[in-house]
C-alpha cells in the first residue's frame, strides 16, 4: 500500500489540482485526504476563491478616454514619421 | 474583418488596419500594464511604447501565434524593463518568501464567507486585489496576471516570459499562495482574520 499524502504535500499540489493538471490517481489521493481534513478543504476553497477573484478582477476594465486618444495620436505621428524615413 | 486579414493588411503597410488592431486589443494591454506597474502614468507611456514597438516589428510577426499573445509579449517585456530600471537592486525578482505549512497550521485555516463576483462590485475589494498584486516580485506578478487575470495558457505564458512551463507553474502556485495570505485577513471568518499578527 502506498504512503498517504501529508497536508504539506497536498498544499504543494493545490494549484495544479485547481488547474486540472494532475494525474487522476493523485487527484483521487487528494480528494481522499480532503474527506478527513477540514483545514485542507478550507485552504483549497480559499485558494480557489483567490483565483476566481483575480479571474474576474479586470472585467469591465477600459482604457481611459484620454489615454486612448493620446495613444492613437502618438501612433499616427510616430508611424507616419517612420514611413517618411 | 477577422484578425488574420487585419494583420496581413497591417504588415503590407495599411495603417488603418494596424489602428483597428490597436483599438481591438488596447483594453487588455492597458489593463495588464496598469497592474504590472501599479501606476497609470507608466501604463499610459508603456502602452504607447508597446504599440510603436509592435508596428516596427510587424514584419517579424509570424502567424503561428495569436496577435494578442505576441502583443502581451511585447508589453510584458517593456513593463519588466521599466520596473528593472525603476527598482533598486535590493528588490528581489526571484525570491518570494511564503509562510511554511507549520505557520499556516498554527494560524488556523477557515473558509471565506465571500461571493467573489459580488465582492468585486465593491471598489475597496478591487483596490485590495490590485495592492496585493503589487506586493509580488515582478516576475511572479507577470505570471499571475497572464495566467489568472488574462487567462492565457501555461505554454503561452512561458513563451511570453521566455521561461519553462515548469517555472510558470511554480511561480503561479507561490504567487497564488501569497495572494491568498494577503486576502485572508479581509475575508476569513475566524482565526485568520487577524492575519499574521496572530502567529505566536
Amino acid at each position: 500500500m502506498t504512503r498517504k499524502l501529508t497536508c504539506k504535500e497536498i498544499l504543494e499540489q493545490l494549484s495544479a489540482y485547481i488547474d486540472e493538471e494532475l494525474d487522476p490517481s493523485i487527484c483521487a489521493e487528494i480528494e481522499a485526504h480532503m474527506e478527513g481534513c477540514n483545514p485542507c478543504v478550507a485552504f483549497l476553497n480559499t485558494l480557489k476563491k483567490t483565483v476566481v477573484l483575480y479571474k474576474y478582477s479586470a472585467e469591465g476594465d477600459e482604457v481611459p478616454r484620454e489615454v486612448h486618444i493620446d495613444l492613437h495620436r502618438f501612433l499616427r505621428e510616430k508611424c507616419a514619421q517612420d514611413e517618411g524615413e | 474583418m477577422d484578425e488574420t486579414r487585419l494583420v496581413e493588411r497591417a504588415r503590407a503597410g495599411d495603417f488603418d488596419a494596424f489602428e483597428e488592431l490597436v483599438t481591438r486589443t488596447e483594453g487588455r494591454i492597458y489593463s495588464l500594464l496598469l497592474r504590472m506597474t501599479g501606476n497609470p502614468e507608466d501604463a499610459r507611456e508603456l502602452l504607447q511604447e508597446t504599440y510603436l514597438s509592435a508596428y516596427k516589428k510587424l514584419g517579424s510577426f509570424r502567424g503561428n501565434a495569436a496577435f494578442s499573445t505576441w502583443l502581451y509579449r511585447i508589453a510584458t517585456n517593456h513593463a519588466l524593463m521599466r520596473l528593472r530600471r525603476k527598482q533598486p537592486e535590493t528588490v528581489s525578482w526571484e525570491e518570494l518568501p511564503l509562510p511554511s505549512h507549520e505557520e499556516i497550521r498554527q494560524r488556523g485555516v477557515s473558509d471565506w464567507a465571500v461571493d467573489p463576483k459580488e465582492a468585486l462590485l465593491r471598489r475597496e475589494i478591487r483596490e485590495l486585489l490590485v495592492r496585493a498584486i503589487q506586493d509580488l516580485p515582478p516576475l511572479y506578478r507577470a505570471v499571475v496576471l497572464l495566467r489568472d487575470v488574462e487567462g492565457l495558457s501555461t505554454a503561452d505564458t512561458a513563451k511570453i516570459l521566455g521561461t519553462t512551463e515548469g517555472a510558470v507553474k511554480t511561480r503561479l502556485h507561490r504567487a497564488r499562495i501569497h495572494l491568498r495570505e494577503k486576502l485572508s485577513p479581509y475575508f476569513a471568518d475566524g482565526e485568520e482574520r487577524g492575519g499574521r499578527a496572530v502567529i505566536p
